[in-house]
């Protein structure tokens, strides 16, 4: 009989297990119950784990004023994408994700958003962010935050900052620190963190369409800009002065910041808090450019968008472009989330801290990431292409090779 | 219980006799086993009951059903007295159904559509889709304040324009101006005749109000109004006409016609395809591109070819390394086995992906404990150099697998009854023609299930090549995001879970055909330890 109790032990478990499976078959699903019509009244919205205690009191600032419920629901940035592409079909989804314009090409294709009118509300965000939540000249994202790369300087070692990336490495090297200057990359290379300075050598990933947009017909990467950076690269890598190195990670630089051993560092906002934390004497500076033309940054813009099988699209809209996009909301996201607003408006009311407005002062020269799905061939082989320059490959032929592979995955 | 009883005579058990046997058991295990039963069953089926009543209020038939009929069941079992096999058996049958056969059914179902990015949903919901994307704004049109108004259910806009001026429209109805509207703030918010719906009201009619489409006026090119919000409206023309009959997409500005051709997605007569598409059930294909599709095809022969040599030669250096230990440990004469025992087994006691990752960072090339330590700043590209990295990586798994092989034949090998040592050595045989001739072969009857399962443990060993060196390092000059260490299931990965371009059918197809290789390897191994006991006999 013993063994009959050992066996009841087990299929209680399994029971657990199972019935917990089963029934939670469709996750978030017991307080989802906006699907059907019963309860039309709420707003599931899915949010970045880390953004949820900014919108609480935005949510519940919402419900007082309109008596819709704003359901948030914490979810781990990694996934969250995924899973609500893989949600929004059964119809359990939410009516409203936080996410990031770069996904936009893989949402649009998988049409699992849905289009948001601004209207006349368009021209109070920043330019860049309204460029980047439009897809195909919709706008489907509401955006509320811009993040780019900005070059952080170690105020202590060089007061002033560079007026150029020789400038930077003189001033640098001058410092006596071990590293004059860093910026993460990785064994396949880190194109987003180069990407300013293939800018300033006019080398764009791809060209624009009437519109604005990007066109992925019109690939630049290959021109011969791409040529002069390349070489550049590879001057700048293992056979050269070896500032670029494929072994410093974003932890290594990290590390090499915070403890005083750079004088700069090519990075965005969300490693600020860790610089501030260790007593960095902070200062915010333009990007280095190493060519005549302006260091431009990519921007990432984060938003929200509308789940196209919402059944609570009024509500859904009422809430982003009525509530979300006015310039309390956005300058309270900013105060308890420290990102930067993409209201025109906000941002003027941000920039009095030195180190946003540094952030603020780059951002308006940056350019969207493209979000057209053409772009995941590009970094696909971009990178791979640049830690092979880095490591000492011939430069010109590996972007010969590097274009006519993009090109050839594009078709 | 039954065969226990003795009574001849009788050859169906009376009620007496069940009440006997059924005394007998209550009495084999006593009044607490009995309560414990009843609790514990109580708990499962109050935890049964839990998930019905979500599943009914969700209603979500199918698993209201078999969790139901799997209650049932349960219960039958466990308060019917004997079916001894069936209360041994049914936990592990469940767990069977739910966690490998489900999930291997689902996989192999996956397999054979097209499930994609781009393919995402049914097709009625990509149609959907299409449409709301298609509703392009009439460039420079104003915003039109609206308010909605209902009519014996019917409903529509009171519009007021940029202006000021106040029309009427509904479905049918394109906009005409109305002089006898409620005005607040500049806005017609009411009309004799209709009802104002609330915000309330809006949110309740969600679907009917995104739906409503107001003809600007009576030719349909001027566009029509939509509001999103209930409160403001615009101007939109559809670059996209639907033809539910010809099932048909017709761009409006080039006229281009896109028909459902069976692929899953409207395509134009060039060929061109137009996005979302939908699932549909496309056979053998994803199956046919893996072997016939050259960019799929070529990598996926290299890395099969490196999966099996990665698998082999991961349980020959574990099991021979681990042997080699348990002997010398077996070792009467030595000293302190004990404590070497113990800090033999420690790689096994860390969670194997944290020391993969703990690895990954000791061989980084300039920063790496390996390299700047132990090497003297030696700069080895450990994890970046296409065959080092394949040692590397067979490297770690040796120091991560070791300790397995060297408890299992620890064990094995003192299971080996001393006198046939004995017995052979009198018999003046060397110590080596010990080993060979008669440890070996006793010893592989009991550790050879254990090496095939290794052997298949390793060939989808995800964890260590993920988090050691993420497959790569990637060869520059191929053409596919594939890299030196990927073996099929990491390959897997990265064909479903990176990049923009998703593929879950392909990555399912791949995951069907590893489960047909790891199968035909393990039971074509089974079979050869089956002559290896024979052998002994």
């Amino acid at each position: 009989m013993t063994v009959n109790t050992k066996n009841l032990l087990r299929v209680g478990a399994l029971a657990v297990v199972a019935s917990l499976a089963l029934a939670g078959c469709s996750p978030a699903s017991s307080d989802n119950t906006n699907s059907d019509n019963s309860s039309a009244n709420a707003l599931t919205v899915w949010v970045d784990a880390e953004r949820v205690e900014a919108l609480k009191p935005a949510a519940a600032a919402y419900t007082e004023k309109t008596g819709v419920e704003v359901d948030l629901v914490s979810k781990d940035n990694a996934t969250l994408k995924d899973d609500f592409i893989q949600q929004v079909p059964t119809g359990k989804g939410p009516d409203i994700t936080m996410g990031a314009h770069d996904w936009l090409g893989e949402l649009v294709t998988n049409g699992v958003v849905s289009p948001i009118e601004l209207g006349d509300k368009a021209d109070d965000f920043l330019p860049v962010a309204i460029t980047a939540s439009t897809y195909d000249g919709q706008v489907y994202e509401l955006p509320y935050a811009v993040e780019n790369l900005a070059l952080l300087r170690n105020a202590d070692l060089v007061p002033e900052a560079a007026s150029s990336y020789e400038d930077m490495i003189a001033k640098g090297t001058a410092a006596g620190v071990t590293y004059p200057f860093l910026v993460e990359q990785g064994v396949d290379g880190n194109p987003y963190h180069l990407y300013p300075f293939e800018t300033s050598f006019g080398a764009p990933v791809f060209g624009t369409n009437a519109s604005g947009g990007y066109d992925a017909t019109k690939l630049e990467i290959g021109n011969a800009s791409g040529e002069a950076f390349a070489s550049w690269l590879a001057s700048q890598g293992k056979n050269g002065t070896g500032v670029f190195n494929t072994e410093i990670t974003g932890d290594i630089a990290k590390t090499a910041f915070t403890s005083g051993d750079a004088a700069f560092w090519l990075t965005g906002p969300w490693n600020v808090g860790a610089a501030l934390e260790a007593g960095i004497n902070l200062a915010v500076d333009p990007i280095a450019a190493p060519s005549t033309g302006t260091a431009a940054p990519f921007a990432g813009v984060k938003g929200f968008f509308i789940s196209e099988q919402s059944a609570n699209k009024v509500a859904a809209n009422d809430f982003l472009v009525n509530y979300m996009a006015t310039e309390d909301v956005q300058t309270a996201l900013f105060e308890s989330g420290q990102v930067l607003p993409a209201l025109k408006a906000s941002v003027e009311a941000a920039s009095s801290d030195p180190v946003v407005a540094g952030f603020a002062a780059v951002g308006a020269q940056a350019v969207p990431m493209p979000a057209i799905p053409a772009m995941g061939q590009v970094w696909q082989f971009w990178g791979i292409a640049q830690a092979a320059v880095i490591n000492g490959e011939d430069p010109t032929v590996t972007w010969q090779k590097l274009a006519a592979d993009v090109q050839g995955a594009i078709g | 219980m039954r065969t226990d009883d003795t009574d001849a005579s009788t050859t169906k058990p009376s009620k007496r006799h069940q009440r006997a046997a059924m005394i007998a058991e209550a009495a084999s295990g006593g009044l607490k086993t009995i309560l414990i039963k009843i609790t514990l069953l109580g708990i499962v089926d109050a935890i049964a009951l839990y998930g019905l009543f979500i599943l009914f209020l969700q209603q979500q038939w199918i698993i209201f059903g078999l969790v139901a009929a799997v209650t049932l069941v349960v219960n039958w079992i466990y308060f019917t007295p004997g079916k001894l096999p069936a209360k041994y058996l049914t936990p592990g049958v469940i767990f069977l159904v739910v966690f490998q056969i489900f999930v291997v059914g689902y996989t192999a179902y996956i397999g054979f559509t097209n499930y994609s990015t781009g393919h995402n949903s049914d097709k009625a919901q990509a149609i959907s889709a299409l449409m709301s994307s298609a509703q392009e704004r009439v460039p420079d049109s104003p915003t039109y304040a609206v308010t909605v108004l209902d009519q014996f259910g019917t409903l529509s806009f009171l519009v007021t324009d940029p202006n000021g001026e106040v029309s009427l429209g509904s479905a049918d109805s394109p906009l005409s101006p109305v002089n006898n509207a409620t005005i607040d703030g500049g806005e017609g918010v009411g009309l004799t005749g209709y009802t104002t719906l609330s915000f309330q009201d809006i949110l309740s009619r969600t679907t009917e109000i995104t739906a409503l489409a107001v003809p600007f006026s009576d030719d349909p090119n001027d566009g029509a109004l939509r509001t999103n919000d209930g409160s403001s409206a615009y101007l939109y023309l559809s670059s996209l006409v639907y033809d539910e009959q010809a099932d048909t997409m017709t761009d409006a500005k080039t006229g281009t016609v896109f028909t459902d051709t069976g692929d899953g997605a409207f395509v134009s007569a060039t060929g061109e395809e137009m996005l979302p598409g939908w699932r549909i059930n496309v056979g053998f294909d994803n199956f046919a591109r893996a072997f016939t599709e050259e960019g799929i095809r070529t990598p996926l022969i290299s890395v099969t070819l490196w999966t099996i040599t990665f698998a082999a030669l991961s349980v020959a250096t574990t099991f021979f390394l681990g042997l080699f230990l348990a002997i010398v440990f077996n070792d009467m004469r030595m000293r302190g086995r004990k404590f070497y025992r113990v800090a033999m087994i420690l790689p096994y006691a860390f969670p194997a992906f944290l020391s993969a990752l703990v690895w990954a960072g000791m061989l980084s090339e300039s920063f790496g404990f390996v390299n700047q330590v132990l090497l003297g700043g030696a700069e080895i590209p450990w994890l970046t150099n296409a065959w080092l990295a394949k040692i590397s990586v067979l490297v770690v798994n040796l120091w991560l697998g070791f300790p397995y092989m060297f408890l299992v034949c620890t064990g094995a090998l003192q299971s080996i009854p001393a006198e046939l040592e004995e017995a052979a050595t009198v018999d003046g045989a060397k110590p080596w023609a010990v080993f060979r001739l008669i440890k070996l072969p006793l010893l592989l009857v009991s550790v050879a299930p254990l090496l095939i399962a290794s052997f298949a443990f390793n060939f989808n060993n995800f964890n260590l090549i993920y988090m050691l060196t993420g497959g790569g390092p990637r060869d520059g000059a191929a053409d596919v995001n594939v890299g030196a260490t990927d073996i099929l299931i990491s390959m897997v990965y990265k064909v479903a879970f990176t990049g923009q371009a998703r593929d879950y059918g392909l990555a399912s197809a791949f995951s069907i055909i590893i489960f047909i290789l790891v199968a035909v390897i393990s039971v074509v191994a089974f079979r050869k330890t089956k002559a290896l006991e024979e052998l002994n006999r």
